[in-house]
């Protein structure tokens, strides 16, 4: 994915048919959805969903205004890279058939991967991490030929500041 | 108090003042007719759910309060999303309510089922399926809200058959709770201050007035304005109505089919004052190259207008009434600060345009009957604030061009979706709302014949609407488009002049049928059927098939390129 996409984290409120909502909106007005993570938050009246969107075909700024129309959505913030921290989730199974066995563990130990499944001829991987990491792993799987691979679409939440409040009001004070 | 989900919903209904209500019974609603029959609100019986949609939005634009329209599941849920459509392109404030099969059904391909949420989702503002009826007060409540604030628009409640028969405990919510919606109708201070320093600094500014001012009920506020800073005004096809026509500083109507001055004076401005409106494509023709030198100052009550079509140069957010009328008081102080400057120039270039191309047409007095002069006949002998409501094509875009509105609330039509046979069920809505007041429908011969059985239910109610159609035999703009852009191949356009026989028909419908064929008994037919106040009148007004609608824009051009009429043989050709 090139660098034109928008993270769009939705506070929505927890009810049926607000997927449905949000879905429906992004393809009547033709918008594209690169990936969506849903999940309750830790107000159970409410979901988050990490939306990312394809910037080119997905002008944000109306996005983001039609979104904020539906009724059900509470708040929307647009995390871009360097504000966001994001993660992803992936499993893949990989073909491993004899000798390729140690240099695939290898790898996951390199990745922090974990190995969930250990069959004859394959195994199955989960890793944690940033999108490009992800990517990075596929890329090294791939020559050993993937059976399998499941990204749970990323999730984000805004970076938090390291400066303390209390030396920011003295800041504000002195400005 | 214990009370059945039907009784709680009746009661809701009454609860938020609901006086009237359009509907048809079947299957899954049947429940909530059974209370009605104990119920203040009075129960319009229409004889299609599309009629009782459009007189539900024919009464919210004649009264501005929301109309209220019942029907039962299925076919006729699916049978109001058009109405639900037109209401939420044109921002019209009405409330459906639908009956669904019961709750444990729901999903199973019952009878008369539809996924009627997930279908009227993109149409509404916003809809709700009631899974309990402990929820009904709370979810009518909510939909009014939304309904009639912010950007008015079409809410829907779907209504399962077992929660209509669930027992419930009334309690009426003394207030609406919803945390995702809030409308910011103040508009901000530094925003308008901005706008009125960027109006003291044009020299050819235009007011671009929309729908909004009339949702707003911003009419004598718009007038304000443009009096105290001497700016013209054009009203879009929404906003007909909202600023007088007969006012020295009204331009009309803009867009594809708006008069030369009107277009033009937006294309030369230096300077637009879009209040409630939505560069809508029909008014800016190709985008890219509408009012070029402008800068735009955008007030629209919702978020989402500003910069869609084109970015503001001073966006503001916020109801149409409260910002222009802080905009007017920011304008008056800034005038003290400085001089303004002087807009006679322009205004003289203005009226040098309307001079110079007004709109025309000829009618002979023993020629073949022009529809414009239908309309003027019309206007010149109804009441001042009568109601007149159109359909679409032609005969809508005559009417709006022709008839002189001197009025807010006077204008009923289907701008954004374009909905033929809107005409006859919108009128009957408004006289429902209006009962003092003449309404009018002029409608096309294609349009009356998708609506007039309508005119059944208005005979049965005694609602006494009048239908004046503008029979030319064809689907008239779509044979404009084919003569003008398809070298005069006729496709598919031909309706006859006698079939059906309007007279007949309209008769048949207990209505009193009239037929004119020749310019002189215009005024005199006109005349006897504003005389019959007991039940519906449509006339058949038999007119030139070969009259076309000008000014105009070709689809896609540029507003510089306006053909004026039948006589210039190029665009912006004099």
């Amino acid at each position: 994915m090139d660098g034109s996409h928008h993270i769009l984290s939705v506070l929505v409120e927890n009810k049926f048919g607000v997927l449905s909502r949000i879905a429906g909106l992004f393809s009547r007005r033709g918008y594209n959805i690169y990936s969506l993570a849903v999940s309750p938050t830790e107000d159970p009246r409410y979901s988050r969903m990490t939306v990312v969107v394809d910037g080119d075909s997905a002008p944000i700024e109306q996005v983001t205004k039609q979104l904020n129309k539906l009724i059900p959505v509470i708040r929307i913030s647009e995390l871009t890279a360097d504000q966001a921290v994001e993660r992803e989730l992936m499993l893949v199974t990989v073909k491993v058939d004899g000798s390729f066995r140690s240099q695939v563990t290898e790898l996951a130990s390199i990745f922090e991967a974990k190995i969930l499944d250990v069959g004859y001829e394959a195994m199955t991987l989960m890793v944690a991490g940033a999108p490009e990491k992800l990517d990075a792993m596929t890329e090294l799987l791939a020559p050993y030929e993937i059976v399998e691979l499941q990204r749970t679409g990323r999730i984000a939440l805004a970076k938090l500041s390291r400066e303390s409040s209390k030396l920011k009001l003295v800041k504000n004070k002195g400005a | 108090m214990k009370l059945s989900g039907a009784q709680a919903l009746i009661k809701s209904l009454e609860m938020e003042n609901t006086e009237v209500m359009f509907g048809l019974p079947g299957g899954a609603i049947l429940p909530v007719y059974d209370p009605l029959i104990d119920s203040s609100i009075r129960h319009i019986l229409v004889r299609h759910e599309q009629g009782a949609g459009h007189m539900a939005e024919g009464y919210a634009h004649a009264t501005g309060r929301p109309g209220v329209a019942m029907v039962t599941s299925g076919p006729a849920a699916t049978n109001i999303v058009t109405p639900l459509a037109d209401a939420y392109l044109d921002s019209i404030p009405i409330v459906v309510i639908t009956g669904q099969v019961p709750l444990s059904a729901i999903g199973s391909d019952a009878f008369q089922e539809c996924d009627t949420l997930g279908i009227t989702m993109p149409v509404t503002k916003h809809n709700w399926l009631v899974t309990d009826a402990q929820d009904i007060p709370r979810i009518i409540r909510e939909a009014f809200h939304v309904a009639t604030t912010g950007r008015p628009g079409p809410v829907l409640v779907d209504f399962p058959k077992d929660i209509a028969n669930q027992m419930m405990t009334w309690e009426w919510p003394d207030s609406v709770n919803l945390p995702g919606y809030k409308p910011n109708l103040k508009g901000h201070p530094k925003q308008i201050k901005e706008a009125a320093r960027l109006i003291g600094e044009s020299h050819r500014p235009v007011i671009y007035a929309g729908g909004g001012i009339l949702k707003a009920r911003a009419a004598e506020a718009l007038r304000e304005l443009a009096e105290l800073t001497g700016i013209p005004v054009v009203t879009t096809l929404m906003a007909r109505g909202a600023f007088p026509d007969d006012h020295e500083l009204c331009l009309g109507m803009p867009g594809m089919h708006g008069n030369y001055t009107a277009i033009t004076a937006m294309q030369k401005a230096d300077l637009l004052i879009a209040l409630g409106s939505r560069f809508d494509d029909r008014v800016t023709g190709k985008v890219g190259d509408f009012a070029p030198d402008a800068k735009i100052i955008h007030v629209d009550v919702d978020p989402a207008e500003l910069g869609k079509v084109r970015r503001p140069d001073v966006p503001i957010v916020g109801d149409c009434r409260n910002v222009i009328e802080r905009m007017i008081t920011a304008v008056r102080s800034d005038q003290t600060k400085r001089d303004w400057p002087d807009l006679a120039p322009w205004r003289h270039q203005v009226k040098a345009w309307q001079t110079e191309f007004p709109l025309t047409y000829e009618q002979y007095e023993d020629g073949p009957l022009k529809p414009q002069f239908c309309i003027e006949s019309l206007r010149d002998h109804t009441p001042d604030d009568t109601i007149v409501a159109s359909g679409v094509g032609q005969h809508q875009m005559w009417t709006s061009q022709h008839w002189k509105f001197r009025h807010p609330y006077t204008w009923v039509n289907s701008g954004g979706l374009g909905t033929m046979g809107f005409a006859v069920p919108a009128a009957i809505g408004a006289k429902v709302g209006m009962p003092e007041r003449m309404v009018w429908a002029v409608d096309g011969d294609g349009c009356f014949q998708m609506t007039a059985q309508e005119l059944v239910t208005a005979s049965a109610e005694q609602i006494p609407v009048k239908i004046a159609i503008l029979n030319n035999a064809y689907l008239g703009m779509v044979r404009q488009w084919q003569e003008l852009f398809y070298e005069e191949r006729y496709s598919e356009v031909y309706l006859s002049p006698d079939l059906p026989d309007y007279v007949k028909w309209a008769e048949a419908m207990g209505c009193v049928g009239f037929r004119v064929d020749t310019p002189e008994d215009v005024v005199p037919t006109i005349e006897k059927a504003n005389e019959i106040d007991d039940r519906p009148v449509v006339i058949d007004f038999r007119t030139d098939y070969r009259e076309k609608v000008y000014p105009m824009v070709p689809a896609g051009q540029p507003n510089d390129n306006i053909i004026l009429g039948p006589e210039t043989d190029r665009p912006g050709g004099r």
